[in-house]
């Protein structure tokens, strides 16, 4: 019966397809790193060339090492990060579950209303937002940062997340009922292992955005203390921007940390995904 | 059983959320858009009723600028749907294949780019794109074809068609994990019944899998569709605050930022700021009611 699937043809054609795509996904992020440690001369005579004895040279990262203190930015784009994705998990499965597990007064208006924000970008409420955080003391701390990406989070956590919990059989939890299980056990020992690839995918969803932020780091954060990876970088580039050296230097500076921790979050995220075949 | 309490369990599951969703988002919006309705005058705040929104559509010097990036901005949302989405889908219907080999290592690979910065990317893609540096143009004299280069970044009819592409290149790692996850949730013995009906291959893609997968190419549309009136990083690290070359690749979200926080010796308006927010808001809200209405809801629903 598998016959019919493994045409070796359609294998052939698959892999191609996807070795292509892979070199164009690859390609400038190989670029940048290889040209990073090569000589001011090499980066322009052969830019496709990797570093030799000849052309290797360290002097972007000297530069970028004296100039910009990028362990102190990365650490506080990794709090920001993992705090405000915790913040979103938790708090968008559980409302997730309360709005397609119990039918109540207003349940549709209620998903309503938290949906409202995905359609809405955050970033246009970013004169009162900054008022209120000027207003409460929290501006050029990390804390503002985490409330607005955990609010930003949220309503496509709740949206994605109730999406798949609604397709959790209804014959498990009503087992869970009458076997004496309090709402809250059943949510999180039954409702949320079953969506953790859901899980994921809204942990993909937000951590990129969150990591990646330009704009509200600028505006709510922009001390030297509180600046996160991705404004650090773009301010350092900025300054830089004819020391092709220290510019190649310190765009791979920022490609590393977050290559690392997506070989870390990947496995994670596959064995969710795919855990979530098998059910 | 019989008497029906409060249930507490309800208000206890909701709260967190929507505390934090209400004081940090939705207050903050509502706030913004009733800072449209005012202006400052020698530091004071005038109430002025829908002028702000008149000058936008209506004053010559704005209205040019908002309709280029309303434009614009559809253009950019355009190539996303007919680019992104569609290689997104068919990645995944690959790599979803039971038997494929190394499916793992493509799909984290394809995936690196949307991890990057828009910082990384933006920068990354400028210089390789930059006749300075002479990738672009080396690679493609390789396959013969050097007289198609041209500084794609710099030239008014290109450059916003080239950073849609590299946000496509970008971001096409999105639909990608959504779509595969979903295939991935399609029961076997579904498929297994398709195959004794004699439905293999593209057509069991194309009859089975493509309905079962429908919900999620609705999520990943309408995401685009947020996503793109939303951009803005991209093309500030790219081509600066002032969307060059002359405004061509300005959206609104570049838009807003230069009318919000001021640029060379104009300086910021909040006000005016205020009421381009309020004018994405309300095409974001058209887009939004077309997908709930008019396609959420027409859409089936199968419990696997």
């Amino acid at each position: 019966m598998n016959k019919a699937r493994s045409n070796p043809l359609n294998t052939a054609a698959m892999h191609g397809a996807l070795i292509l795509y892979t070199l164009i996904a690859l390609f400038p992020v190989f670029v940048i790193i290889i040209n990073s440690f090569k000589t001011r001369r090499a980066i322009f005579r052969e830019p496709l060339a990797l570093p030799d004895a000849e052309s290797f040279s360290l002097i972007g990262y000297q530069t970028v090492m004296k100039q910009g203190d990028f362990f102190l930015y990365f650490q506080n784009s990794l709090i920001v990060t993992v705090v405000s994705l915790a913040f979103v998990l938790l708090f968008g499965a559980m409302a997730a579950y309360a709005l397609s597990e119990y039918k109540f007064k207003g349940n549709t208006l209620m998903g309503l209303y938290l949906a409202l924000g995905i359609m809405i970008p955050i970033r246009i409420g970013t004169v009162a937002i900054l008022e209120m955080m000027v207003a409460t003391g929290l501006v050029n701390t990390l804390w503002a940062l985490i409330f607005v990406y955990t609010a930003q989070g949220l309503p496509l956590a709740v949206f994605i997340l109730s999406e798949f919990m609604r397709q959790v059989s209804d014959d498990l939890k009503n087992a869970g009922r009458v076997d004496g299980l309090s709402e809250y056990t059943i949510f999180f020992r039954l409702v949320l292992p079953l969506v953790r690839p859901a899980m994921a995918t809204v942990a993909v969803f937000n951590m990129i955005p969150i990591w990646n932020d330009l704009w509200f780091p600028l505006i709510l954060a922009p001390a030297e203390e509180t600046k996160t990876l991705t404004l650090g970088s773009q301010v350092f580039i900025g300054q830089f921007v004819t020391d092709w050296n220290a510019v190649l230097s310190a765009l791979s500076m920022a490609i590393l940390p977050v290559l690392v921790l997506y070989v870390i979050f990947s496995r994670q995220l596959i064995r969710g995904i795919t855990s979530g075949a098998v059910k | 059983m019989q008497t029906r309490r409060i249930r507490w369990h309800i208000a206890v599951f909701l709260a967190p959320a929507v505390l934090v969703y209400t004081a940090v988002m939705i207050f903050p919006l509502f706030n913004t858009l009733r800072l449209a309705l005012f202006t400052e005058v020698d530091q004071n705040r005038i109430y002025v009723g829908l002028q702000n929104f008149r000058t936008l559509f209506f004053d010559p010097i704005w209205s040019e600028q908002f309709w280029n990036a309303l434009g614009n901005n559809f253009w950019f949302f355009l190539v996303h749907m007919l680019v992104q989405n569609p290689i997104g889908v068919a990645l995944a219907a690959i790599l979803s294949h039971p038997r494929l080999r190394f499916a793992a290592l493509y799909r984290s690979a394809i995936f690196i780019p949307t991890i990057l910065s828009f910082v990384i990317v933006g920068f990354a893609w400028k210089l390789i794109l930059s006749p300075l540096w002479g990738i672009a143009p080396s690679m493609l004299d390789a396959v013969g074809l050097k007289s198609l280069f041209a500084p794609w970044l710099g030239k008014e009819e290109y450059a916003l068609t080239t950073l849609a592409l590299v946000s496509v290149w970008q971001f096409v790692g999105i639909p990608m994990m959504l779509i595969y996850a979903a295939l991935l949730s399609i029961p076997e013995e579904i498929l297994e019944a398709g195959e004794i009906d004699g439905i293999t291959g593209a057509s069991a893609f194309w009859k089975i899998k493509l309905p079962l997968i429908l919900p999620s190419i609705g999520i990943i549309s309408i995401l685009t569709f947020v996503g793109n009136f939303n951009a803005f990083d991209l093309i500030y690290v790219s081509q600066g605050a002032l969307a060059g070359p002359d405004f061509s690749t300005d959206i609104l979200g570049t838009f807003m930022y230069r009318t919000f926080f001021g640029f060379q010796l104009q300086l910021g308006d909040p006000h005016m700021g205020s009421a381009i927010a309020g004018a994405m808001f309300a095409i974001i809200l058209v887009g939004v009611c077309i997908y709930l209405f008019g396609i959420q809801t027409r859409m089936r629903r199968y419990q696997m």
